[in-house]
């Protein structure tokens, strides 16, 4: 039986009626008309679907609808900030870190929720967090330098707001 | 006349694809009326459909390049952009003939109504045969503008330059935008011209543009998720589809009861022939409704080999030509027979290789739409030309009537040279009457997409008593032929590849059979070596004529510190190396593993490898690739296996089925040989050869068991 669910899409508030257990990742991609998110394997492998919640990563493929409901979430259209993109989207581009780019997204979105919560993670720490993470293309070495790119941004406006 | 895109080495490609068309759908009396209606006989049989190109002998320059008046230029390509960098690299091409910014052109790719024919993208192609045929077509647009200036301004065309998409003259200063010649009435009949066999492309030496680290040109449309890869095509009442899969391989469809799924809300069902699916508003309820058919299905299930036996299976229904079997294919120098009956000392050994998936990203997904009896299917596939002519097979259509369009693409690594999202799409919508969005689940993309063919190699070697090789004999069963040849200089050699029965639906994978022949090789080399007690690099080089495959080998050594590092290591360490060439470029690799006996582990700690594939076009892009082929081969050499059972694939998962994380990539060195002065070849693929051997040779020098399989299982340190 359908049910109204209420969503909170990158910063937007949203109403779906729909099936309350299909999985948020359809419901952004089929309903929401949000395609960045991608399909990777459907039991939370390959992390190529995540998104945030209330900040912190999570595997839209695994992740029903209803639970999402009244939640806030980002998906990698809603992380550009006014006129200008995410550092860690800026870092991937700079560092050239994409082939087929099919897993950027949820790279991106995780390496983001990585430096909320560790602002300047060593090359360790970055390849921990980010393992759950898969590219077939396996341009893992750029992807962890575009991560190390983004940290020291940070670091860098941080001190210019200082 | 031979197109250029079609060479000896794409030879096993067409042999591992050749296979029967998956459906056999119905042809109803108003596909017919449809057929005839466009004045179309249908002649074409499905078996000789493949085979055929439709390719025109010449191009027009208007087919590869336009020029808008407003001075944007479109280039045209058929190749498919999947991960490689073949968008960038195809645009670089454009750019450094056109003398025209990058940012100024838009590269159309592989899209059936609209772009040439430049064959599939495969066998590492697009650099040696698209890059050109581009260049050329660019090269002749530059050519023409040229010309249309000089006649404007009764110049000699010989005195005037172009540059940042102007044609100047430089000793009176005058300048025409392309923009601006594209809107003269000799324009158009001019660009209708064939583009000329001997025009002039700029020499290596004058690069620009070409040998530069050109980045992604839609790059930001990645990182901020606007792209649009196949899966991600929406188009208007759109539904989304699934497909009833059989329980095992083989089985064919008894009985089938479609009304309990189209009782569903706004589910269509359809039955015809073995096809059966399901499209429904959402792609949960399309899932839904496929469990509804499957509990309503009765398959008859053929019994099927199994993983345990794979390898005697190979071995038994090896087509050794006898019986008038398949004929074996053959390379035969000297005499095998003579050169083993002189040597001093005989080895034998034989290899084993399991067959693995490609995995991409993102699976097989296509959204099909009908109108007016034309089909329209936007996909991921490397093969945009067999596609049509796969979905005009399979629907009684003239191909004119059908159209494919290839997005850029969530991977392919090989595994995208068929059709059959394309074709199951297409069958859902014409069912619905709408158009149909279909992207194949990870579980199917592991059992329905074909494999990497699993291999037996048999190696045999004759020495004498230095240890120098007298004979060389190898055969591999069942996997294919490509780097079959050995590289290095024997007398008497015999090498064949003989075809036999995969259990598995198998097909082309990211540098076919040259990972399994160079692993076989490779480690044979080995063994031979330290049986002779000679260092395996010097071993190898004893044996090398061919100065790049030195030159790469060298490189290698050196870089990593072979000979300190060989004499020099902890106990539980080990090195070891590899060298190859497959399609025109040269690969060595050493490495160092970490063994643990008692935990049957094997780490691989670091990797050096050279590469060297002529003129490098595009640095960033080449070492990108090197890198995805390293960690990709690593999969296959330690951790990647598919097993299956019974006509049923065990691990059709990513939580069964390992792939490289970040967590496996070793240190790792690149060094990349650039020969401007030899003609660029791929590079997408050959970088795969090298590692996996070499792991196998650094394990036995660390332990001393010699694993004659892969993946390279650490179970083996603990038996010994």
């Amino acid at each position: 039986m359908d049910v109204t669910v209420d969503l909170n899409v990158n910063g937007r508030s949203t109403t779906v009626t729909t099936d309350p257990d299909r999985p948020l990742l359809d419901v952004l991609r089929e309903d929401l008309g949000l395609t960045g998110t991608k399909y990777g394997c459907g039991e939370g492998q390959c992390r190529t679907c995540t998104v945030l919640v209330d900040g912190r990563p999570v595997t839209s493929c695994l992740m029903t609808v209803s639970r999402a409901a009244g939640r806030k979430i980002v998906t990698i259209e809603g992380l550009a900030r006014e006129g200008g993109l995410h550092p860690v989207q800026e870092a991937f581009l700079s560092e050239g870190a994409m082939q087929c780019g099919y897993c950027v997204p949820g790279m991106i979105l995780n390496a983001a929720a990585l430096l909320e919560t560790n602002p300047d993670p060593s090359d360790e720490q970055i390849v921990e967090w980010m393992n759950g993470n898969l590219c077939r293309c396996c341009g893992y070495p750029k992807i962890v330098a575009a991560v190390r790119r983004a940290a020291a941004a940070g670091a860098l406006s941080r001190r210019g707001e200082r | 006349m031979r197109n250029p895109a079609i060479i000896p080495d794409n030879e096993p490609e067409r042999y591992e694809l050749r296979e029967a068309p998956r459906y056999d759908f119905a042809l109803t009396r108003r596909d017919l009326l449809s057929a005839a209606g466009a004045g179309i006989l249908i002649t074409v049989h499905r078996s000789t459909a493949i085979a055929q190109s439709t390719r025109p002998a010449q191009q027009s320059v208007a087919a590869r390049v336009h020029i808008a008046s407003d001075g944007r230029i479109t280039v045209m390509t058929g190749k498919v952009e999947i991960g490689q960098g073949s968008r960038t690299q195809l645009t670089q091409a454009a750019a450094e003939e056109l003398r025209a910014p990058v940012e100024s052109i838009a590269l159309i790719m592989a899209d059936t109504e609209l772009t040439p024919d430049d064959g599939g993208t495969a066998g590492s192609r697009t650099t040696p045969s698209t890059v050109p045929a581009v260049r050329k077509g660019a090269a002749a647009a530059r050519q023409i503008l040229i010309d249309l200036a000089a006649r404007q301004w009764e110049a000699d065309a010989g005195a005037l330059r172009t540059e940042d998409g102007a044609v100047i003259d430089p000793a009176s200063g005058r300048k025409l935008t392309y923009g601006e010649l594209a809107r003269s009435a000799d324009f158009d009949p001019a660009f209708a011209q064939a583009v000329p066999d001997d025009v002039e492309v700029t020499a290596t030496k004058d690069w620009k543009v070409l040998g530069t680290s050109v980045p992604r040109p839609d790059g930001r449309d990645v990182v901020t998720g606007a792209h649009r890869y196949p899966s991600d095509i929406v188009r208007p009442n759109m539904l989304y589809g699934r497909v009833l899969r059989p329980p095992s391989y083989g089985a064919t469809l008894n009985e089938l009861d479609l009304a309990p799924a189209q009782a569903l809300a706004g589910v269509v069902a359809v039955r015809d022939g073995d096809f059966a699916g399901c499209a429904a508003p959402t792609s949960y309820g399309a899932g839904k409704a496929v469990e509804a058919l499957a509990k309503a299905a009765r398959w008859e299930r053929p019994p099927q080999p199994s993983g345990s036996t794979l390898f005697e299976h190979l071995k038994r229904h090896a087509a050794t030509g006898e019986g008038g079997g398949r004929t074996p294919r053959v390379n035969e120098s000297g005499s095998i027979e003579e050169g083993l009956a002189a040597a001093g000392r005989t080895l034998r050994a034989s290899y084993e290789v399991a067959y693995i998936q490609h995995a991409p990203m993102e699976p097989r997904a296509a959204v099909a739409e009908w109108e007016d009896g034309r089909l329209t299917v936007w996909t991921g596939t490397q093969q945009p030309m067999n596609v049509r002519r796969e979905l005009a097979a399979a629907f009684h259509l003239p191909e004119e009537r059908v159209r494919v369009i290839v997005p850029d693409t969530g991977g392919g690594f090989g595994g995208k040279h068929s059709g059959e999202s394309a074709v199951e799409a297409a069958r859902l919508a014409k069912a619905a009457g709408r158009p149909v969005s279909l992207r194949w689940t990870r579980e199917e993309e592991f059992t329905w997409a074909y494999f990497r063919p699993a291999a037996l190699i048999e190696t045999g070697a004759g020495i004498v008593e230095d240890g120098q090789l007298l004979a060389w004999e190898f055969t591999n069963i069942n996997s294919g032929a490509s780097a079959l040849r050995s590289p290095y200089d024997i007398p008497h050699t015999r090498e064949q590849f003989l075809q036999s029965d995969s259990p598995l639906r198998q097909g082309s994978y990211r540098v076919l059979a040259a990972t399994a022949n160079n692993f076989a090789r490779e480690s044979f080399m080995d063994e031979l070596a330290a049986a002779c007690m000679r260092d395996p690099l010097e071993y190898r080089l004893a044996h090398l004529k061919d100065e790049r495959m030195r030159a790469v080998l060298e490189a290698a050594a050196a870089r990593f510190g072979w000979d300190e590092r060989k004499k020099s290591r902890p106990s539980n360490r080990g090195v070891g190396l590899a060298c190859g060439t497959e399609k025109g470029s040269y690969v060595a690799a050493c490495v160092e593993v970490e063994v643990d006996r008692q935990e049957g582990a094997i780490r691989l700690l670091e990797v050096c490898q050279t590469f060297e594939c002529g003129a490098i076009q595009n640095p960033e892009n080449l070492k990108a690739q090197v890198t995805g082929c390293i960690i990709m081969t690593i999969g296959g050499a330690l951790l990647e296996e598919i097993r299956f059972e019974g006509g049923r694939i065990l691990n059709a998962r990513f939580s069964r089925y390992r792939v490289p994380r970040f967590k496996d990539v070793p240190a790792m060195e690149i060094v990349l040989l650039n020969r401007p002065d030899l003609p660029s070849a791929g590079a997408g693929e050959t970088p795969m050869i090298a590692v996996p051997p070499a792991v196998a040779n650094a394990v036995f020098d660390a332990a001393s068991v010699r694993i004659r399989s892969m993946p390279i299982r650490g179970a083996a340190l603990r038996q010994a």
